[in-house]
């Protein structure tokens, strides 16, 4: 499959505070996104996500390096991309004053959609996001997970092959992300090709065919769910739920070198504390794991860090 | 690239109309505000209220399209609405001219409005029409390049109307609207010729009353070098903002 996205040693610097050495918000990184695919970008906060997705979309400039975007060099044809991708940024940022309505035709109007068209496609998003009750009430009165679901609508406006999604569920209720998740599925179904940020790493493991894991502006990992999950050594080990003669319930990881070995410390403790072993199970590595083991950071430091902000 | 340029300077003109001007206590505002100021000197100087004509018409021209601009931009830029527009394949130039013709339909709206009331009270008499529109285009030109510059230039809605404030209210006084030029000492008279509501008097006046002279192509000539000086101005902030 042709790549949608190259990127080259591309590289973001901000000068520092009064005489401090700059700041490497980016710096250097390499990577393709293939056409189609649902590419993860998964870093905890600071760690150059969003000004990765600033630069792509040409609303900064690279200090260095290049990147070419649907076949365009992202240093002389800005123009040529911004017609042809869609972005939703990490605030959802439709005009407040106008309708849910108003505000997907105006996207379409910036992007030359033809005015024959523009109706119809405005109900058909309305409808597709379930908002086709809220079609004339202003953006402003509609509720948050309404917001990203109409902001999300009007990237796609214009049918772009690309999508830029930056923490697309970010302060969602659960139905609300819930949702979200479902629609992106779908445009990966659809055959559009998305980059999504986030730090949530169950919503990258559910929705991404590759992740690249950045960290301090530097990609340390790039692979499939799969292929992320194989770079930890294996470690057998078993998940046992006791239960004690009052019913108590503990659940206790246990590690040998083999599932067996794991297997029978369970069973021996069990017996040794008088407890019942109510179930096992051979826990499946997650993408936390994985998370913490390539950049030894705990998997808590992404959301703690996020909820800062 | 042009046609992209010209169809997003439109819609947002449009959309910042929608959005922000045409609502009812922004035209009433627009209108009655230079009325007010200019009603208060006509009590103390009745005789020459139809002499304020061309003053009232300036001053409604800056207020109209100065207010509101210079509040939209720094407005969107503070909601995250603005990055939509740097999304959208045009030029930031478009974008900004997009603003500035919104601000500029806003203003010769309610000057329109203004200047039919005048014509309904004084009569038509010798107004050069053609030289009467184009002052006005100029003029709005400039006050909203003015406007456009102050809503970059700044971080916070406050700020912007402070800036504004602090740059048009002197201007309004020493913009010959009030006290004319001649009256004026030498040292407040080289500040009023740095002044681009000087010039929008002095058209205007010289387009109510019919007479032409070589002063007035100064004028607008003068009044295009200010639009042009401030949106320039206006784009590389912006510019430099967004880097």
């Amino acid at each position: 499959m042709p790549d949608v996205i190259q990127v080259a040693q591309l590289t973001k610097h901000y000068p520092g505070a009064r005489g401090a050495p700059p700041v490497r918000a980016v710096d250097g990184i390499e990577f393709a996104v293939r056409k189609g695919e649902v590419f993860g970008f998964l870093g905890p906060n600071g760690a150059g996500k969003t000004t990765t997705v600033r630069m792509l979309t040409g609303l900064t400039r690279p200090t260095a390096g290049s990147a070419r975007i649907l076949g365009f060099d992202l240093a002389t044809e800005v123009t040529q991309i911004k017609k042809r991708i869609g972005v939703v940024p990490e605030t959802s940022n439709l005009y407040d004053e106008l309708s849910a309505f108003d505000n997907l035709v105006f996207s379409m109007q910036l992007y030359g959609v033809p005015r024959r068209e523009r109706r119809a496609r405005a109900e058909e998003l309305l409808a597709r996001f379930r908002l086709s009750e809220k079609r004339d009430v202003p953006f402003a009165q509609l509720s948050r997970g309404m917001k990203r679901a109409l902001t999300v609508a009007a990237a796609l406006a214009h049918r772009p092959p690309l999508l830029f999604l930056d923490e697309p569920t970010t302060g969602l209720d659960v139905m609300s992300a819930r949702s979200l998740r479902g629609m992106i599925a779908d445009l990966r179904r659809e055959g559009v090709t998305v980059f999504l940020t986030t730090h949530y790493l169950e919503e990258a493991e559910r929705l991404c065919d590759r992740i690249a894991l950045i960290v301090q502006g530097r990609i340390v990992a790039l692979d499939t769910v799969d292929g992320l999950k194989a770079r930890l050594p294996a470690r057998p080990a078993v998940e046992a739920t006791l239960a004690d003669g009052n019913g108590r319930i503990a659940m206790l990881r246990f590690e040998g070198r083999s599932v067996e070995e794991a297997t029978q410390a369970a069973l021996a403790q069990a017996a040794a504390e008088g407890r019942q072993v109510v179930a096992l199970n051979t826990p499946r590595p997650t993408l936390e794991d994985v998370f913490v083991y390539l950049t030894g950071l705990s998997a808590e430091v992404m959301l703690a860090e996020k909820g800062k902000t | 690239m042009w046609r992209d340029d010209l169809r997003g300077m439109f819609y947002i003109a449009l959309k910042d109309l929608r959005a922000y001007y045409l609502k009812p206590p922004n035209i009433s505002w627009g209108i009655l505000f230079p009325f007010a100021f200019v009603l208060a000197f006509a009590i103390r100087n009745p005789g020459e209220l139809r002499d304020l004509v061309p003053g009232l018409l300036a001053l409604t021209l800056l207020f109209g399209t100065s207010s509101m601009e210079a509040i939209v931009i720094v407005f969107e830029r503070r909601t995250g609405a603005l990055e939509r527009l740097l999304l959208a394949p045009l030029r930031l130039s478009a974008l900004l001219a997009g603003k500035l013709l919104g601000g500029m339909a806003f203003g010769l709206t309610v000057t329109a409005a203004v200047l039919a009331i005048a014509l309904a009270a004084f009569g038509v008499g010798s107004v050069n029409w053609p030289l009467l529109i184009l002052a006005l285009l100029l003029s709005a030109a400039a006050f909203s390049a003015l406007g456009a510059f102050v809503s970059v230039a700044v971080r916070e809605v406050f700020e912007a109307q402070t800036l504004a404030n602090f740059i048009r209210f002197p201007m309004m006084f020493l913009g010959g609207i009030f006290v004319p030029l001649g009256s004026m000492s030498p040292a407040l008279r080289v500040v009023a010729c740095l002044l681009p509501l000087t010039y929008a008097v002095e058209a205007l006046r010289a387009a109510m009353d019919g007479r032409v002279t070589s002063a007035t192509a100064l004028d607008l000539a003068v009044l295009a070098a200010f639009a042009v000086v401030l949106f320039g101005a206006a784009v590389r902030t912006l510019a430099r903002h967004i880097e």
